[in-house]
């Protein structure tokens, strides 16, 4: 298996269910991730795809759905030309319960040659945990507009 | 100091609920940095050449270094050496540096950890392990007002591997 390219490992006093409802629902997404919905039935090998302001930005395929343990994703950004024709990637959530706390792992993968796609990745995903972990421990996400970022984001 | 020779190894970045100058002194600070570092200090002379230095809860020394850059509340860089003998002998000095910038209504805080040497991902292992803990503890105590205390397992690899290269460790 090749080594993930991006990892990030964030403790969020929450609980796993909490976490997981966070991660799978656009109820909870719309909040942290910069207006993102996710939209599928969850079920493996279907249908994933990332909403913002009506139009899909990223589609993909459920790979994993093991809740409230491992949540796994594949994500094709189709908006940007000189992304459009990269090959899909792959999203790992991992939730461990740590005591009071849930230790979330993710680690995003294959960006074979497109260091710009990872760059942009490596900038949007710190955001947007730790907006999430704002949500659930604050019951507030963090307002960072995208632009903010130094990148389109994804 | 020099401290171009060293190469970024580990870079982990959170944005925080907060004002650049309450990182600051959250990062910079005895009594803040107790509830979260896993009940560790930090004091720190604030200018270069200024030291810095943690201690365990019991006041023992546990890293000791010397700032090399200092501007609050955007930037400190020290080095950052665990005080077990040999280690800097063998490994080289570590650097770690703290960048503090404003986004949106948040702050960005980046911590880069550096090494003069190629060090293998055991030995990383520790730095890898200890910083998401320790920002992500920080970053609860600012928007919260409580910490994380995460217990965490020893860094098996990096203490199997620090043995192999003859360093004792506790």
């Amino acid at each position: 298996m090749s080594k993930p390219e991006f990892v990030y490992v964030t403790y969020i006093e929450t609980t796993p269910d909490k976490l997981w409802q966070a991660l799978t629902s656009s109820e909870f997404s719309k909040a942290y991730w910069f207006g993102t919905e996710l939209r599928s039935d969850w079920r493996v090998g279907s249908p994933f795809a990332l909403v913002m302001d009506g139009t899909t930005s990223d589609v993909g395929e459920i790979l994993e759905y093991d809740p409230p343990r491992r949540l796994s994703y594949t994500f094709q950004h189709i908006l940007r030309a000189e992304f459009r024709n990269e090959r899909p990637t792959k999203v790992v959530f991992t939730l461990e319960p740590h005591g009071k706390f849930v230790k979330l792992t993710l680690t995003h993968e294959g960006f074979d040659g497109v260091p710009e796609l990872l760059n942009a990745i490596s900038n949007g995903w710190p955001a947007i945990l730790s907006s999430l972990k704002s949500l659930l421990e604050t019951g507030t996400a963090l307002a960072i507009p995208l632009s903010a970022l130094g990148t389109k984001g994804l | 100091m020099d401290i171009t020779k060293f190469k970024p190894a580990t870079v982990y970045t959170i944005y925080i609920a907060s004002t650049p100058e309450q990182v600051w002194e959250a990062l910079t600070s005895a009594e803040f940095s107790r509830q979260y570092f896993f009940g560790n200090t930090v004091e720190i002379e604030q200018k270069v050449g200024g030291s810095y230095i943690v201690r365990q809860p019991d006041g023992a020394l546990h890293i000791s270094g010397e700032v090399a850059e200092c501007d609050p509340p955007r930037r400190l860089t020290f080095t950052f050496n665990v005080n077990w003998p040999d280690l800097i002998e063998k490994l080289g000095p570590t650097l770690v540096s703290y960048e503090i910038e404003p986004t949106g209504d948040a702050v960005r805080l980046t911590m880069t950890e550096s090494h003069v040497r190629v060090l293998s991902d055991d030995i990383l292992e520790g730095g890898r392990q200890g910083w998401p803990a320790i920002l992500s503890s920080l970053k609860s105590v600012l928007e919260t007002g409580k910490p994380l205390h995460v217990k965490m397992g020893p860094p098996t690899k990096m203490l199997a591997a620090l043995k192999e290269l003859g360093i004792k460790v506790p």
